[in-house]
């Protein structure tokens, strides 16, 4: 099997991750920046965390022979502090021509607040004008709903905005129809706990024919399961799903997204 | 998939869950001291099992959504609970 892994936090896992991924056929890792489990005291941090997906963490995964791509923004677990996030809005586009950054993300709401909706704004407006692909964060939980309304809104509301150049992640149940209606592409995050299982995964897919959809794990420094994409394939095929279905579903849905940006490269 | 593999494949799952469910509300009723919103969220969310309607997940998760449509002012803080606060 192969699989693309098109949403994992690695600066957060450690090595042994990276080769039990290699070793279940992960042929390229993509990484959102995001929110480090704690505020950062500035924007020197974010700096030095884009240093760290633009240089290190590449040269990390490459000792596994893995591809490793990222998105850059500040989180919008950080964007309710407009005066940071005007700053390391500043310096992002110091950090888009390079190799491994494939555009914006994981941008979005967190509780759904004013300033949040602000920064988003802004990232979509930075986005446009840099012609980059976006990665959309979902709220958790509760706010889940009202927050991707408010997303698929916004991002409707600008018209240099084209959809499929958009994916807008961790949707469930009661958000996934309102992110394709809308013409956008849909992540299912597989987590042990929040978010969906594999079951469910595969429900999402029957529901929605599996066409604009990716799988990711979303494995960062809290409870979740780097492997989870390859788990949900073997659900697929208890469910009885075919191997090109499935390869299709984690490899070449990931990889038609990707690809939209000419950086994305990866040998199946 | 045939209705009968799908039992086959996940009746033993949805059983542990159900009863872990069962569990979780009698550790709750044994528990001292109030509780809070959560737990008339989850008992509202339940009814909508037997309600025998089609899409019963999206519609436990709609019954655990914030249903307004404004952003709000200011965070309250950065975690989410797993049920809307605010229903009366």
């Amino acid at each position: 099997m192969r699989y693309i892994e098109p949403h994992a936090h690695m600066v957060s896992r450690v090595t042994d991750d990276y080769d039990a991924m290699v070793t279940a056929g992960c042929a390229a890792v993509c990484e959102p920046a995001f929110w480090a489990g704690f505020d950062r005291s500035g924007v020197q941090g974010f700096y030095d965390y884009f240093c760290q997906l633009t240089d290190f963490e590449p040269k990390r995964a490459a000792k596994y022979a893995l591809p490793h791509f990222c998105w850059l923004c500040i989180n919008p677990k950080e964007s309710e502090d407009t005066v940071l996030a005007d700053e390391v809005l500043s310096i992002i586009p110091y950090f888009l021509d390079r190799t491994n950054v494939l555009g914006i993300g994981e941008i979005g709401l967190n509780k759904n607040t004013r300033n949040e909706m602000k920064v988003l704004q802004k990232h979509i407006d930075l986005a446009a004008k840099h012609d980059q692909l976006i990665l959309v964060h979902t709220p958790h939980l509760e706010d889940k709903l009202k927050g991707t309304k408010l997303i698929v809104d916004t991002l409707k509301a600008d018209s240099r905005i084209k959809p499929d150049r958009v994916i807008i992640d961790h949707v469930e149940e009661h958000t996934i129809d309102l992110v394709l209606d809308a013409g956008f592409w849909a992540g299912i995050t597989l987590y042990p706990e929040s978010k969906v299982t594999a079951a469910r995964a595969v429900d999402l897919i029957e529901h929605c024919g599996g066409q604009r959809i990716w799988m990711n794990c979303a494995c960062d420094w809290g409870h979740s399961v780097p492997l989870a994409v390859p788990r949900a394939a073997i659900e697929l095929k208890r469910r009885g799903h075919s191997a090109e279905a499935i390869d299709n579903l984690v490899f070449g849905n990931p990889q038609r997204f990707l690809s939209q940006s000419p950086r994305f490269k990866v040998s199946g | 998939m045939k209705r009968q593999q799908l039992l086959d494949l996940y009746f033993m799952d949805a059983r542990s869950k159900l009863i872990d469910i069962a569990a979780f509300l009698d550790r709750v009723d044994r528990g001292e001291g109030d509780g809070d919103f959560r737990l008339d969220a989850l008992k509202r969310a339940l009814g909508e099992l037997s309600k025998g309607e089609p899409q019963r997940a999206k519609q436990v998760l709609i019954a655990l959504s914030d249903p307004s449509t404004d952003p709000i002012d200011k965070s309250p803080g950065k975690g989410a609970v797993g049920a809307w606060a605010g229903r009366p």
